[in-house]
């Protein structure tokens, strides 16, 4: 769990629900610890603060490497923004290339036009309650990316190889689906 | 989609909006340039007004909501959350705040009180950030729909200590409600003048429900990384910033800190040749008619 700012202990909260005592989560907030991770969760908060952080603390290499390699990543809001290719108009955030994919960001507006809404998912038999707040979207993706949520024109679920990125916040509601679709990958039994 | 399908400003996102700035420093700024400034340094929001507390303190009069213009100017500037101010119980300068695509309304005691009653901010899409001095003050302000607490401190002091006294008061007081039956909950809900389900769902989480923050004389990395180690979700600078010699080098050095609160080789490292910090003034030596914190109940 990267722990540099943002709703990190309600990720935690989730993900050892999911977990259910397979595992545990463990808080990186420097680096040499990633390394050690079986999986990588990249939570909310502000892509900017955060990408500054990643640098500085010389994690965002960690991750990079670790994503190569094929260790599972899960990114959520700014987390997805951070994972992408390239970042719509933006130069402050420097993204860490895990995903081809193009962002833009705050896509549906500030604040006041922050939404909740039943989404239709790939694969999942009954609609989730997503939570978008100042939420980014993908606005293309390239060849790899298998797109599983759309919202209008705009995707805001994606996965490619390890990792799966969400626009929205499953960790601020009950249901773990994504979480869980991320233990799957992990290999947690 | 369908577009009915969407829902606006629900408890769960105005909730949601604040933890996202958890581990993060808020900063005020008066101008686009001090926006873009905060943005570098690391800030997860800008607080926009028209002077620092320092220097409404300074010029004395009614203090209000900034102007519309500086506002839209600093929201066009970054693309971080923009916070305002608008005055206790002022709903209409709320109102404007929100039309004008402001992300969270701080209903301020460093502004000059409209009312003797909070705004009621169940009433809005955008969320609420309110001032509180102790448990009962949080709790009332939560049940008025505030989305974050943060402690009043003694703006525009530069003095922490007030800030350390209000984060405390209301932890310790959370602590104190660990164990006790439904009878007892029930007194402190009278004594302390707050809605007893909310007393009882504290006691249960050991937290206030919503993110609590610390505000009101942080001046240094080291007052940060203070209010952090004593249990703040996140700091708001004031007059903090802008008021010292090198802001700059204060706004960055002040991220580092709350981000590396409890390591003090690396506290030490970022508080290093940052010049002064504002002058301030002892909280404790402010005529009772010029204390901001009494403002509101």
């Amino acid at each position: 769990m990267i722990a540099l700012q943002g709703d990190v202990s309600e990720h935690v909260g989730a993900m050892e629900r999911a977990l259910c005592g397979r595992g545990s989560a463990v808080q990186v907030r420097r680096a040499g610890i990633v390394p050690d991770c079986n999986g990588l969760v990249l939570p909310g908060g502000e892509s900017t603060t955060l990408s500054r952080q990643l640098a500085t603390t010389g994690i965002d290499q960690e991750i990079k490497r670790a994503a190569a390699s094929g260790v599972p990543v899960l990114a959520t809001c700014a987390g997805l923004v951070l994972v992408s290719r390239i970042i719509q108009g933006d130069t402050k955030v420097h993204p860490l290339g895990l995903m081809d994919t193009t962002i833009g960001r705050n896509v549906f507006g500030s604040q006041r036009e922050s939404f909740e809404s039943d989404l239709e998912v790939e694969g999942f038999d009954r609609p989730f309650r997503a939570v978008f707040i100042r939420a980014p979207a993908i606005v293309s993706v390239g060849k790899g990316v298998q797109v599983l949520a759309r919202v209008g024109e705009n995707t805001v679920a994606a996965r490619e190889k390890n990792v799966l990125c969400l626009a929205f916040h499953p960790e601020l509601t009950e249901d773990l689906r994504f979480h869980q679709m991320f233990l799957d990958t992990v290999g947690v039994k | 989609m369908e577009l009915e399908n969407l829902r606006f400003g629900t408890e769960l996102l105005k909730r949601g909006f604040a933890k996202m700035q958890k581990g993060g420093v808020i900063m005020d700024v008066t101008t686009p340039e001090q926006a873009v400034i905060a943005e570098e340094a690391g800030a997860v929001a800008v607080m926009a007004l028209h002077a620092v507390p320092a220097d409404i303190r300074k010029m004395g009069g009614v203090a209000r909501m900034a102007d519309p213009v500086i506002i839209e100017e600093i929201i066009n500037a970054v693309t971080i959350p923009v916070m305002a101010k608008a005055r206790i119980g002022h709903f209409v300068e709320a109102q404007i705040l929100e039309a004008l695509g402001v992300d969270m309304v701080d209903e301020s005691e460093v502004l000059t009180p409209a009312d003797q009653f909070h705004i009621d901010k169940t009433k809005f899409t955008i969320p609420f950030v309110c001032g509180a001095r102790n448990l009962g003050e949080a709790l009332r302000r939560i049940a008025e729909g505030a989305a974050m607490i943060r402690t009043k401190g003694e703006a525009g002091t530069g003095d922490v200590s007030q800030a350390v006294l209000h984060m405390r008061m209301i932890l310790g007081q959370i602590k104190s409600l660990k164990g006790m039956d439904e009878q007892q909950l029930m007194k402190v809900a009278r004594d302390i003048e707050a809605n007893c389900d909310l007393v009882t769902e504290c006691a249960r989480l050991q937290r206030l429900s919503v993110v609590n923050f610390a505000a009101g004389g942080v001046a240094t990395p080291a007052d940060a990384a203070l209010m952090m180690q004593l249990g703040a979700d996140g700091v708001f600078v004031g007059s903090g910033i802008f008021k010292s010699e090198n802001p700059q080098a204060m706004a960055s050095a002040i991220v580092q800190a709350v981000h590396n609160f409890d390591n003090p080789q690396l506290l030490a490292q970022v508080s290093k040749g940052l010049g002064a910090a504002m002058k301030g003034m002892d909280a404790s030596t402010i005529p009772e008619g010029e204390i901001l914190q009494s403002r509101g109940w």
